[in-house]
């Protein structure tokens, strides 16, 4: 026994490395017709790591305080060595985190992912997608920029507007009656600390889940139904080393996209980095048009686009939550016999097709003031639109039940196929 | 493509594939109904002369009312200038180079005097584009209405006066109507009402230095960042070659 096989050994009498790696990666058997669709959840990781490094190294330098954010962040871009390139893979990596997760998401929608016996996966994933939502809103008012400041106001005053509690929520949430230092405050605590807590705890959570059932594949069918001698999938190959090498492969591409980001284009046209957050925040003065990151601008749209009823903004309100929310329950409104898009008919298709288009169609017009498009009568285009695809978006959903009976599906293989 | 022509191609789609283009041409629609887009600021950002003769006109004639606190004196070394010369030429308000450029004016007589505090310069031309400040500072003209008697074509009722007025002399404004693509059209023009010492294109030239200047001020890092992107792109090129030979000897196994 070499020296290094002792020192594993008493280890492994103490602390279970050995069978952990066995049981988690190289004896983990995942199906082995995995597509390019699944590099993202593995590159979600690799953002999510990016993004803890690089957020340390600017907490070093960023003052949380309304009089010197906006400079602390200009003195890290400036004096600080590297510190532009810090900032801008955080900046970057906030928007790469978004891509890589709408992505990963899409993969569920396309091969069923959500469905039995992955439910549980599918609901942890959706907690992670919210906490994301929140460590993204959090963080997007600490460089103090005039979007931060009325992108926050906006978001707050979205509280504001549920009856009876409203105000006293909204004030509860600023620590004040306008966004301020104290928000400033509590937001910097949220998005260091509170929300990245919650994240990583979520983060593992959905791995042990995911690692319990096994992942899913293009084919949606289950490798753990057909055994060889030892016990192992037919379908199946060890994590580790054939999917560590395949995404590594993965990893090296999406690297050389975002660090074509971050090198050649950190602004990425105004979509993640707007030019007027290079404007210092100020209270007295509202921006014309306020539009949130682009991967909120689906949901400011179908915002936008609710109109005012019995008096009261807070449909709008209502509307948006409820289409994150609605994730939640989709592994029940799925009633199709096979998992799939590749053995799903017309109808998935078709509903799963115009729910990608609303949004897109929805996140674009989310982005651009509500008059750009004209009027018709007293009503924008944009608006009727925005409607419009906002009824597709929650379509898709609710009459999920319905088309996904009916649709006419193909015969599911017994094996998987490439 | 005529309007009559793409609806025909529409038609013949699928659904599926008409609600993509309907997508795609939304875009389209939508950027010819916002306003004329601005002249392309004439600048380049590797032209380490422009950018220090922009220098020294931001130095002697923004500087003593916009601040750039962001920016310190020092950091013009990295446009090719010895520290000697930017404490000869460039260093009136600081004795510091280290020191960020400040301004001595109080902000509550800024006010006073022009109504509102001038912005500081350090990140202006990240909020509003070189093309915004090129056009911005093309188009002050005379205008008996405002206090300052002075306007401008791409900021009504600007507080601040034409300071540059000297060199490019007083502009006066100049309505037409023109027969265009979408009917009458409102077009506004400037001209030259008294000459100052500068003609057209040696002012045009000198404002193109200055928003080069203020491009570099807004990110001076930007030249060492694209240096380093060609660098680390390169080698995650070659890293790549060793990775995918190493996924496909894994799986040549895999059937």
């Amino acid at each position: 026994m070499t020296k290094a096989q002792a020192l594993l050994n008493w280890i492994d009498e103490r602390l279970p490395v050995t069978q952990f790696w066995k049981s988690q990666l190289s004896e983990y058997y995942a199906p082995k017709n995995f597509n390019f669709w699944y590099y993202f959840g593995s590159l979600a990781l690799v953002v999510l790591v990016i993004q803890i490094v690089t957020g340390i190294f600017l907490t070093m330098n960023y003052k949380p305080d309304a009089n010197q954010a906006f400079q602390s962040v200009e003195y890290i871009m400036r004096d600080v060595p590297a510190g532009w390139l810090i900032r801008y893979i955080h900046s970057t990596g906030a928007s790469m985190f978004f891509v890589v997760i709408y992505l990963h998401m899409f993969r569920g929608l396309l091969y069923g992912s959500f469905r039995k016996p992955r439910e549980l996966l599918w609901l942890f994933g959706v907690l992670i997608y919210l906490c994301l939502m929140a460590e993204a809103f959090f963080g997007y008012l600490l460089p103090w920029g005039q979007m931060s400041y009325w992108g926050a106001q906006v978001i707050v005053n979205l509280f504001g507007a549920i009856p009876f509690v409203g105000e006293d929520l909204a004030v509860w949430i600023r620590g004040d009656y306008v966004v301020s230092d104290a928000t400033l405050n509590r937001f910097f605590a949220f998005h260091v600390i509170a929300i990245p807590l919650v994240l990583l705890a979520l983060v593992v959570i959905h791995l042990v889940a995911l690692h319990e059932v096994g992942s899913n594949n293009p084919d949606g069918i289950e490798i753990k139904d057909k055994k060889d001698a030892n016990g192992h999938p037919l379908d199946g190959i060890p994590f580790h080393p054939y999917y560590t090498v395949k995404d590594m492969v993965g990893v090296v591409v999406f690297l050389a996209v975002f660090t074509f980001i971050v090198f050649f284009a950190p602004e990425m046209g105004g979509y993640f980095l707007e030019a007027n957050n290079f404007i210092p925040a100020d209270p007295l003065k509202t921006p014309p048009h306020i539009a949130p990151v682009w991967y909120f601008t689906p949901y400011y749209a179908m915002l936008r686009a609710v109109p005012a009823f019995l008096g009261s903004q807070f449909w709008g309100v209502l509307v948006m939550g409820g289409a994150v929310l609605i994730f939640f329950v989709l592994p029940w409104l799925d009633r199709s016999p096979v998992k799939s898009i590749r053995y799903k008919g017309a109808y998935y298709k078709t509903a799963l097709a115009l729910f990608v288009v609303s949004f897109l169609v929805l996140g674009w017009l989310g982005t651009q003031p509500t008059d750009f498009l004209g009027a018709i009568g007293k009503t924008d285009v944009a608006v009727i639109l925005a409607r419009l695809f906002t009824l597709v978006y929650f379509g898709f959903f609710v009459l999920m039940p319905w088309y996904s009976r009916k649709d006419k599906t193909k015969p599911v293989p017994e094996r998987v196929r490439g | 493509m005529k309007k009559a022509s793409v609806l025909r191609f529409a038609a013949r789609l699928e659904p599926m594939k008409a609600v993509l283009l309907f997508c795609l041409l939304l875009p389209v629609a939508a950027a010819n109904a916002n306003e004329p887009k601005l002249e392309e600021a004439p600048i380049d950002t590797r032209n380490v002369v422009s950018i220090q003769r922009g220098a020294q006109v931001f130095v002697n004639y923004c500087l003593s009312c916009h601040s750039a606190t962001a920016m310190r004196y020092n950091r013009l070394v990295d446009i090719g200038l010895t520290p000697q010369q930017i404490k000869d030429n460039l260093m009136f308000a600081a004795d510091k180079p280290g020191a960020p450029m400040t301004v001595a004016m109080r902000p509550a007589d800024a006010k006073e005097w022009f109504g509102v505090a001038p912005p500081d310069l350090s990140v202006a031309a990240r909020a509003r584009g070189p093309d915004w400040l090129y056009a911005y500072l093309r188009g002050f003209y005379r205008d008996d209405s405002t206090p300052t008697g002075w306007n401008n074509l791409v900021f009504p009722n600007v507080g601040m006066p034409h300071v540059l007025w000297e060199l490019q002399g007083q502009q006066a404004l100049k309505m037409q109507d023109r027969k265009g693509e979408h009917g009458k059209e409102h077009v506004r023009t400037l001209t030259i009402a008294t000459p100052g010492t500068m003609n057209a294109r040696a002012y045009d030239s000198l404002a193109a230095d200055l928003v080069n200047y203020l491009v570099f001020m807004g990110e001076p890092a930007r030249q060492s960042r694209i240096q380093i992107g060609y660098a680390v792109l390169i080698f995650l090129g070659v890293l790549f070659v060793p990775i995918y030979l190493l996924k496909q000897d894994y799986w040549k196994e895999v059937h």
